[in-house]
């Protein structure tokens, strides 16, 4: 009897500690939300490098011309995509590559930069070699494809530069990438 | 009965590693027990007539300073026998059974007296089973110096009770996008005074500081693709290593002005060893694969660095002069940011497992790895303090990452400071004892 009562009267001095911790927690995480969806500017420099990268057709371009710069904006849109930690290519990459090579081959005049790039997942200094790698592994599928290697430079980002920064799998899937560009 | 066991802690420490007649501070875990102590506010010194806010906040200082070491357990001034302010200066005036009775181990008094610019501040640490004094010391100087003649009061306190100075010269570099680019920042130890070291709008990544505190080496993309920079901190002298490919994560030779990184112009990554000013000296690994994060052990002999070799990252040893390489982690598939403690006998690093980033510990002998963090999202980068007691690494677990700070044992996991954007890649420097 003693013993029930004594704990009734600890509950009663629980319980608002737990409510009071539940609306704390809550609290908390709004908080964190707030300060997370502020800050990083890195993502906003990326998309407006990336849509620098591509041109749009003006209105006294002939079809010819138009058909060369969608060509020329379809070999620098279409990204090589990876699995975690790896840096072998897939059947689809080598299909997208080979296409590349052939549009290479047609404009013997543009050198093109590759960038490897890496998910959030892992750490950085391991991803910037890694990032290394993927770009490495694309430039040489190129080279194998007879295009000239001094046309064709590497650069790793490793995972300092996502595409996307949401902390999912479709996220990262697009963040481990090649990304063919003409500078 | 705490005599007792005050006594029983004595005896079981070895006498040879003591600087004081016994150890106070077990080394082998000084965060099992943490030693009560007792800092009653500061009295004004007898000649002066300093206001209650400023004794106020000179023994919050002291307290705040000591309690970031993990060594103590901070007594409640409201328990106190005396009335604040009044804590006696000299032995014969204590009485010791206030303290002992409260539970107090350790008891420091305090005296200040702050004229125009000017402070004079006499701080004592006790023994209160002894009734013994065991630290005496008086500071003079400008009212700015006040945190510094703390810090150094607190450098003799850890001092007497461990046999090293601790960290209290120490500062940590880190990564912060709070101007929209991945900058270094420096602070103090304890997160103060955080300050822009680089400001090239690029990314810079993995600072690493010289022995003697003059150069930090950093991976900037300044150029456009990730290069080394070797820069001074005070004065204009810098260093680049922009060989063809990645030039990453350089790690000083301890005592030595020469550093090792991972190049690629080879067209196979491998750590290199190479002087201060960017010359390669030679090539430190050779196998296929990447061969990243060198970590130096304290003696210079040997690095600790991340391979890829047997098809996942793992963490590898290497002797330089006889060039056997051993692997140190079995579990998991991807172990990296090896660091390797000033006392030598563990290396800290980052375990990803089942999607998340934890810190781990391993013992270089045993090699029983040991989990520090857990269920709080992504723990990574960690970075021990110079004197081997604390870990510096970087955490999501409040959403955006921050830095944060725990003892070698994983407990007292606190915030190291707040600050606007994210902060990761921390590294605590070497202390200096001459500032």
């Amino acid at each position: 009897m003693r013993k029930k009562l004594w704990i009734g009267l600890v509950m009663l001095f629980l319980i608002p500690v737990f409510l009071f911790t539940v609306s704390c927690a809550q609290q908390e995480v709004k908080d964190t939300e707030e300060t997370a969806t502020e800050p990083e500017k890195a993502p906003e420099e990326t998309a407006t490098e990336a849509s620098k990268e591509v041109e749009q057709p003006t209105e006294d371009m002939s079809a010819e011309e138009r058909a060369a710069l969608a060509a020329r904006n379809m070999f620098m849109s279409e990204d090589i995509y990876f699995e975690f930690d790896k840096s072998t290519l897939d059947s689809m990459s080598q299909d997208i590559l080979s296409r590349k090579a052939d549009w290479m081959r047609d404009n013997t005049a543009v050198v093109v930069s590759i960038e490897g790039h890496c998910d959030e997942r892992g750490t950085n200094e391991y991803n910037l070699a890694l990032g290394e790698k993927r770009a490495e592994s694309t430039k040489s599928f190129l080279v194998d494809l007879g295009i000239e290697a001094y046309r064709i430079s590497t650069v790793s980002y490793g995972e300092e530069r996502p595409v996307d920064t949401g902390q999912n799998e479709e996220a990262w899937a697009k963040n481990r990438r090649a990304h063919c560009l003409i500078p | 009965m705490k005599i007792i066991s005050l006594v029983a802690f004595a005896l079981f420490i070895t006498p040879g590693l003591c600087h004081a007649d016994y150890d106070y501070i077990d080394i082998n875990n000084p965060f099992l027990r943490k030693i009560p102590i007792a800092i009653p506010v500061f009295s004004s010194l007898p000649d002066s007539k300093t206001k209650k806010p400023v004794l106020q906040k000179a023994s919050d200082l002291l307290s705040e300073t000591l309690e970031f070491t993990g060594y103590f357990k901070m007594l409640d001034r409201g328990a106190f026998l005396i009335d604040p302010g009044t804590a006696p200066l000299i032995t014969p005036k204590i009485n010791f059974n206030n303290w002992v009775s409260i539970g107090a181990e350790l008891l420091i008094t305090g005296g200040l007296s702050a004229k125009e610019n000017t402070i004079v501040m006499e701080l004592r640490l006790f023994d209160t089973f002894k009734g013994k004094r065991l630290v005496g010391k008086k500071y003079e100087g400008p009212a700015g110096d006040l945190r510094q003649m703390i810090r150094r009061f607190c450098s003799e306190v850890i001092y007497h009770l461990t046999g090293n100075r601790g960290i209290f010269n120490s500062k940590i570099a880190f990564i912060s996008t709070g101007s929209g680019n991945k900058e270094i920042y420096i602070c103090d130890f304890d997160g103060y005074s955080p300050k822009r070291f680089t400001n090239n709008k690029s990314i810079n990544l993995f600072p690493a500081w010289s022995s003697d505190l003059k150069y930090i080496a950093y991976t900037s993309y300044l150029k456009g693709k990730p290069d080394i920079y070797i820069k001074q901190l005070k004065g204009k002298h810098s260093s680049v290593i922009a060989q063809k490919g990645i030039n990453l994560a350089p790690a000083w030779v301890p005592g030595r002005f020469e550093l090792a990184a991972t190049l690629s112009f080879s067209g196979d990554q491998d750590i290199y060893l190479l002087t201060g000013t960017g010359k390669i000296i030679k090539r430190l690994t050779r196998k296929w694969g990447s061969d990243i994060s060198p970590t130096w052990s304290p003696d210079g002999k040997k690095i600790a660095f991340v391979s890829n070799r047997a098809g996942s990252p793992q963490i590898y040893i290497k002797n330089i002069s006889s060039g056997l390489v051993e692997r140190l982690t079995f579990n998991g598939q991807y172990n990296t940011q090896p660091d390797w403690s000033p006392r030598g006998d563990k290396i800290t690093y980052t375990s990803l497992q089942e999607g998340i980033n934890n810190i781990f510990v391993v013992d270089i002998k045993s090699r029983q790895p040991v989990q520090l963090t857990f269920d709080s999202r992504n723990n990574e980068s960690p970075s021990w303090s110079p004197d081997g007691s604390l870990i510096a690494f970087s955490s999501t677990r409040e959403g955006p990452s921050r830095i944060y700070i725990m003892t070698a044992f994983g407990t007292d996991q606190r915030r190291l400071l707040f600050l606007h954007g994210e902060q990761f890649n921390p590294k605590w420097s070497p202390n200096v004892n001459n500032e």
